[in-house]
């Protein structure tokens, strides 16, 4: 069991990290995709560097001082984060399942919502963007999966008992392999999405159509915006909102860096992660 | 300070009926977030307790209510004004936003 878990390796999950393990915490950084700094080709508007650094050097050069401090870093997708008893956290991914004290979250400023027409409208009518939270709605409804990774493959899993059928909708992108009599695969491109009070129908690129009741949004890699709807935390147009000691509302649950808002910069993410690690100690010590 | 319990027998009376206004949060137990919201709510109620009546719908136990009102994600959180739908926020939710909405 780790003391705490670090979801992202940007600015401001290795600066938690370097605090948290200096104050001889067990700590683990999971991450996945490419942070934003990694894109950033030359910075120049940080503190010590006289002619620039470029985002990938700064960015690696990050993961390997929070090697050479001993943290765990493992580069393993993130598809599923539990609250157990005892107030622990459960974080799978799609090589296994790690339990810790305490979360912070730093997985940057990523959105993951689809640029189809309709989706934002029906929200909440028929549009989710949490199988767990909302499966339930859809008994032995015919109902689809928006996406085509893991994350997607994942929510699918959750739904399957659930649901009458599941089609995964991969929008004109590659299949994923799932095998089960009840999941079908559609590869069709999406123009809309269309419905009265709520979602009825998907209408496809090529002018054919496939009526449903629900549609579960669960594209690229789950992000912040995603766990916290999972989780319960509160959050303000997908931003996770933390006090001025990087807390969201769950005890044990932080936030920090791109994904909490605000400037979106590296000086900012450095900051919240050092506050995020050492809140973590503090609360750890209670 | 009291949370009233809403159910399908009661929330015409205790709702549709009911000056000014309520605060209705649709949850289930077994909902991971519905426990976070649910101390939100409880502080709204000892907050506004002069003003708002605020309650809690079980939609395990009162699914007609939740169809009615189209709920398909918990929480949902509904602000009624004189018998009539004015808001509804889906998902966890901050408080200062419930309070706006009610103040």
């Amino acid at each position: 069991m780790y003391d705490v878990i670090i979801i992202g390796a940007g600015p401001a999950g290795i600066s938690a990290g370097l605090y948290a393990k200096r104050a001889n915490l067990n700590v683990l950084i999971i991450y996945k995709e490419q942070a934003g700094l990694e894109k950033a080709e030359q910075i120049e508007n940080y503190y010590g560097f006289e002619n620039g650094i470029t985002g990938k050097e700064l960015y690696e050069t990050g993961i390997r001082q929070a090697q050479n401090l001993g943290i765990d870093i493992k580069r393993e997708e993130v598809i599923n984060i539990q609250m157990e008893e005892k107030n622990e956290y459960k974080i799978i991914t799609e090589n296994g399942t790690y339990i810790s004290k305490a979360v912070i979250f730093a997985t940057g400023n990523k959105k993951n919502v689809p640029k189809i027409k309709g989706i934002k409208d029906f929200e909440g009518r028929g549009v989710s963007y949490c199988a767990v939270c909302d499966g339930f709605f859809y008994r032995n409804k015919d109902i689809s999966v928006l996406g085509n990774g893991k994350y997607a493959i994942s929510e699918t899993n959750e739904l399957i008992n659930i649901a009458n059928s599941i089609t995964i909708l991969t929008d004109g992108k590659e299949e994923p392999e799932i095998r089960s009599d009840k999941v079908k695969i559609d590869t069709r491109k999406i123009r809309e999405v269309r419905g009265d009070k709520r979602i009825e129908e998907i209408d496809f690129e090529d002018n054919t159509k496939m009526k449903t009741d629900g549609l579960f949004v669960a594209l690229g890699v789950a992000g912040s915006a995603e766990f916290a709807k999972k989780l319960g935390i509160i959050t303000n147009k997908d931003r996770i909102v933390v006090n001025e000691n990087m807390e969201t509302n769950i005890p044990g649950i932080y936030a920090c860096g791109d994904c909490t808002g605000g400037l979106l910069q590296i000086s900012k993410a450095v900051y919240e992660g050092a506050k995020a690690g050492l809140q973590v100690v503090r609360y750890l010590k209670k | 300070m009291s949370v009233f319990k809403f159910e399908e027998g009661n929330f015409e009376e205790e709702v549709l009926k009911s000056e000014g206004k309520v605060l209705v949060d649709f949850y289930a137990d077994w909902c991971g977030p519905c426990k976070m919201m649910s101390p939100i709510i409880d502080e709204i109620a000892k907050e506004l307790e002069e003003s708002v009546k605020v309650g809690k719908v079980n939609v395990d136990n009162n699914q007609e209510l939740a169809i009615k009102y189209d709920v398909m994600s918990i929480p949902t959180i509904m602000v009624f004004q004189n018998g009539m739908l004015v808001k509804t926020f889906i998902g966890v939710t901050d408080k200062k936003e419930i309070l706006d909405v009610l103040k």
